[in-house]
């Protein structure tokens, strides 16, 4: 087990770097603008000159790394938070985003569980097809859509909540009043909708799978209700794949959603990813390509890792 | 007791079963089934994927069709004055839908205004005595219904339901004399009026800019009767109301309609004007504002921009469907068939390129080729950079599944080439799941190309075309007003999205013989 852990961590290091040196070469080989305040340009410019932004590629490739394992320094923002170390910007920006995906993941985690299941247990009756049907259109509606549905009920019809996140100085600067939690409830709705649909798919599939097994069929026998066998036998086993699914979806908060952040106007990675492009603030967008690409790997390996832990019949790297 | 010694049975006891007859396979009654046959017979009895195939037909004849049967114009009509307008049929206006309208707040004097652009329109000769009364109800009149009158912090709030096509009303406008005569010529023949007479710039006219503002009105806009002592008194609103105009009028009374702004000889003098931009645009055209789904930001059909934008979504989408296919399935080939280190060594190099996440590469492919080739060609690029994977791995197992089999054995008994047992035995029997891998990626690539482009990482829109994400993106900081803008690209989008996702999900099931039966 630790021996496949290692393996695949190295592995994804290995990953990780190929995709980072790829990323640095087309973003370093791209013209860099100065900005138009004269003081700054000078001040950029010789920033520019002392960390090597001139040299040949390969030598800035090297002072890159080097700073990074170093001083762990990814670099400089320029324009969207000017001259801070690239670490900081995205650190600063990881709490909104966790934030709001954290509370739409506890939101829609039971609910999605409860519905799959309860599609699962009414197979082929009504319950099931109105869930199926409801499931199928939820997971295929676009989450930009949701956003704007959000706005449109609970801001304009009925004016319940405001349009966008509200700024830190507004909620009393901090992201844990109740103030801002209640500004954030529209973006949770809309992150809701699709993860509800696609956990409840999911649970149903599994569960319906598990119901049919053989076990089911002798713990009925043995003398287990049917509540009993369902929630001692099928439900555990069925947990076995959407546990992995659940715990990789707490890892992709970090990377949040692009889209809803930019409609809510949340201070997320997201946004600072958008932003990182229109104002062409290469060093950032660097970090933030990093940071998605580990994320991305990051929650591919606990998956994997994870189905060992929970499902002890599972053995991990074995052919 | 029988006789109980079977080893030594007489040969006369046996008989030849068939003696004279020869023996053949016996020739299939019914047609073979095969494997696609089958997959189709059951598809056909999934009813919500032949209901989603059945939409997905209509939205691509939609696509199709209406740019052809629109015969008035094409995509590349644009009218700037007409941009972000709601829906509007002539004909569907007469029974209250698309009729253009919207339903907005107004303060009295703002009511007034709007009013008075219908009855502005309709006193053609320019004698300003027109009843509000007479114009209700009109082509002309702006206003299509009082929906609410309600008094609001002591000042009343009318909730009206306006023509936002009408409501543009008059504009001044600048053209050559030549077209003024072709103007008057043309209004003579159709009896719409096109050109009004133009108004005095004087203490009663509060906003020399606005055409709209033909009647005398106080500094705020609210509107004036003048007795013959030179009294000012206010108008209030009623259905008797008559305003007073106050157009420019030479000695004799009579109205003034253009005024000389410069320019040479007498074609082309350039004329300052005032004119009903409605009629204007009947007159420029030669029809009537038709948007069955309104204008969009920019002025252009609605309905033919969403067109355009499904035509431009499928075609890159089911490019990339297909691109991803031909390399997902050579690829996932060569590495489930030789196995070993050929399969190691391209899994790994599929591993990294699965880890870039997809926006990153969409992100610099657009930064660094769009200038050279294109925003749709990086895009198509980034597309195919990484979407193969899935459908690569797809093949691979697929093809781990059947490579030891029997048939293939026997094929490679027989001399069979490798590409021949690739392409001929294995590759056909795990057509079924790649060709549903490759249907559900086009929602995917739908759905991608519309967040690239509503982040504004990519740019598709123009002139020529667009694409629905574009259209949405262009919603997006102005839909709140025109709700119009952003729910019909959206109600594409989805349908376009849900249709796709039940098709695959109904191919899925088609393809995979264990399902056999199954359902009822």
């Amino acid at each position: 087990m630790a021996k496949y852990v290692i393996k695949r961590i190295l592995l994804m290091l290995f990953t990780l770097f190929v995709i980072t040196t790829i990323c640095f070469m087309l973003v370093r080989i791209l013209p860099r603008e100065l900005p138009q305040d004269k003081n700054l340009q000078a001040v950029i410019q010789a920033r520019w000159d002392a960390l090597g932004y001139n040299e040949p590629l390969l030598v800035q490739y090297g002072i890159y790394l080097k700073n990074i394992f170093t001083e762990w320094d990814f670099g400089t923002s320029w324009y969207i938070s000017q001259l801070t170390p690239a670490w900081d910007v995205i650190i600063g920006r990881l709490l909104p985003t966790v934030l709001v995906n954290l509370y739409s993941l506890l939101f829609s985690i039971p609910i999605g569980i409860g519905f799959g299941v309860l599609a699962a247990i009414k197979k082929n009756k009504w319950q099931d097809s109105v869930i199926s049907t409801l499931v199928m259109l939820f997971v295929s509606i676009p989450s930009y859509v949701y956003a704007f549905l959000v706005q449109y009920f609970l801001y304009f019809k009925l004016g319940w909540f405001p349009l966008t996140v509200y700024s830190l100085a507004d909620a009393g600067g901090s992201w844990f009043t109740p103030k801002m939690f209640y500004s954030m409830i529209p973006p949770v709705l809309a992150l809701s909708f699709g993860v509800i649909a696609g956990l409840t798919r999911f649970t149903r599939a599994e569960l319906t799978e598990t119901l049919t097994s053989e076990y089911m069929l002798l713990a009925r026998t043995k003398g287990l209700t049917r509540a009993q066998a369902t929630t001692r036998h099928a439900l555990k086993n069925a947990m076995v794949p959407i546990m992995p699914m659940i715990i990789s979806s707490f890892i992709g908060i970090l990377g949040g959603s692009l889209i809803i952040e930019q409609i809510f106007s949340i201070p997320g990675v997201g946004q600072l990813y958008v932003n990182s492009i229109v104002q062409r603030d290469y060093d950032v967008f660097m970090m933030d390509s990093i940071f998605y690409t580990f994320v991305g790997l990051l929650a591919g390996i606990v998956v994997d890792i994870s189905y060992g832990f929970i499902d002890p019949r599972i053995r991990m790297g074995e052919r | 007791m029988a006789d109980k010694n079977y080893d030594n049975i007489p040969k006369e006891m046996f008989e030849f079963a068939n003696q004279g007859e020869k023996l053949t396979d016996k020739k299939f009654d019914t047609k073979p089934i095969g494997y696609f046959k089958d997959a189709w017979l059951r598809f056909k009895k999934n009813k919500a994927s032949v209901f989603a195939s059945i939409i997905i037909l209509i939205i691509i004849l939609y696509a199709i069709l209406v740019p052809l049967f629109t015969f008035n114009y094409d995509v590349t009509f644009m009218d700037s004055r007409y941009a972000k307008k709601g829906p509007r049929n002539t004909t569907l206006r007469n029974i209250g839908i698309a009729d253009g309208g919207v339903t907005s707040e107004y303060s009295e004097r703002g009511l007034i205004k709007t009013y008075a652009i219908g009855m502005g329109a309709l006193d053609v000769n320019g004698t300003g005595d027109i009843k509000l009364s007479d114009t209700i109800g009109n082509d002309l009149q702006p206003i299509l219904k009082i929906k609410k009158e309600e008094t609001k912090a002591g000042n009343t709030v009318y909730t009206a339901k306006v023509d936002a096509y009408l409501e543009v009303g008059f504009i001044y406008e600048q053209i050559e004399q030549s077209v003024y005569a072709k103007i008057l010529e043309w209004e003579k023949e159709t009896g719409l009026k096109v050109l009004y007479p133009l108004i005095n710039n004087n203490e009663y006219n509060n906003d020399p800019l606005d055409a709209n503002c033909w009647y005398k009105t106080d500094s705020k806009g609210t509107p004036l009767a003048i007795n013959a002592n030179g009294k000012e008194m206010k108008i209030s609103l009623s259905d008797n109301m008559q305003l007073e105009d106050n157009y420019k009028r030479d000695a004799e009374g009579n109205p003034i309609y253009w005024e000389y702004a410069g320019g040479g000889n007498t074609s082309t003098a350039e004329f300052k004007v005032r004119m009903l931009y409605y009629n204007y645009y009947i007159y420029k055209n030669g029809f009537e504002p038709n948007y069955i789904m309104g204008t969009d930001s920019q002025g252009y059909d609605l309905a033919l921009r969403i067109a355009d934008g499904i035509k431009l979504s499928l075609l890159i989408a089911v490019f990339v469907s297909v691109i991803n296919f031909i390399i997902g399935a050579i690829y996932g080939a060569i590495e489930g068939y030789y196995g070993g280190a050929i399969d190691l060594a391209m899994e790994r190099l599929a591993d990294i390129l699965s880890g870039v996440p997809f926006i990153v590469v969409a992100t610099l492919f657009q930064i660094h080729l769009a200038t050279k080739v294109g925003a749709i060609p990086s895009l198509l690029f980034a597309f195919v950079l990484t979407g193969w994977i899935s459908t690569a791995a797809n093949v691979r197992m697929q093809f781990y599944r059947f490579k030891n089999q029997e048939y293939v054995m026997a094929a490679r008994t027989l001399g069979a080439s490798d590409a021949r047992i690739i392409w001929k035995h294995i590759f056909p029997n795990s057509l079924g799941t790649i060709i549903t891998s490759s249907v559900l990626v086009i929602p995917s690539v739908i759905f991608s190309e519309s967040m690239l482009s509503f982040l504004g990482i990519v740019n598709l829109g123009g002139q020529e075309g667009t694409s629905l994400g574009t259209l949405l993106s262009d919603a997006s900081s102005i839909w709140t007003n025109y709700p119009h803008l952003m729910i019909f690209p959206a109600i594409v989008i989805s349908l376009l999205m849900i249709c796709f996702n039940l098709f695959g999900n109904g191919l899925r099931d088609a393809f995979n013989p264990s399902l056999r039966g199954v359902e009822d």
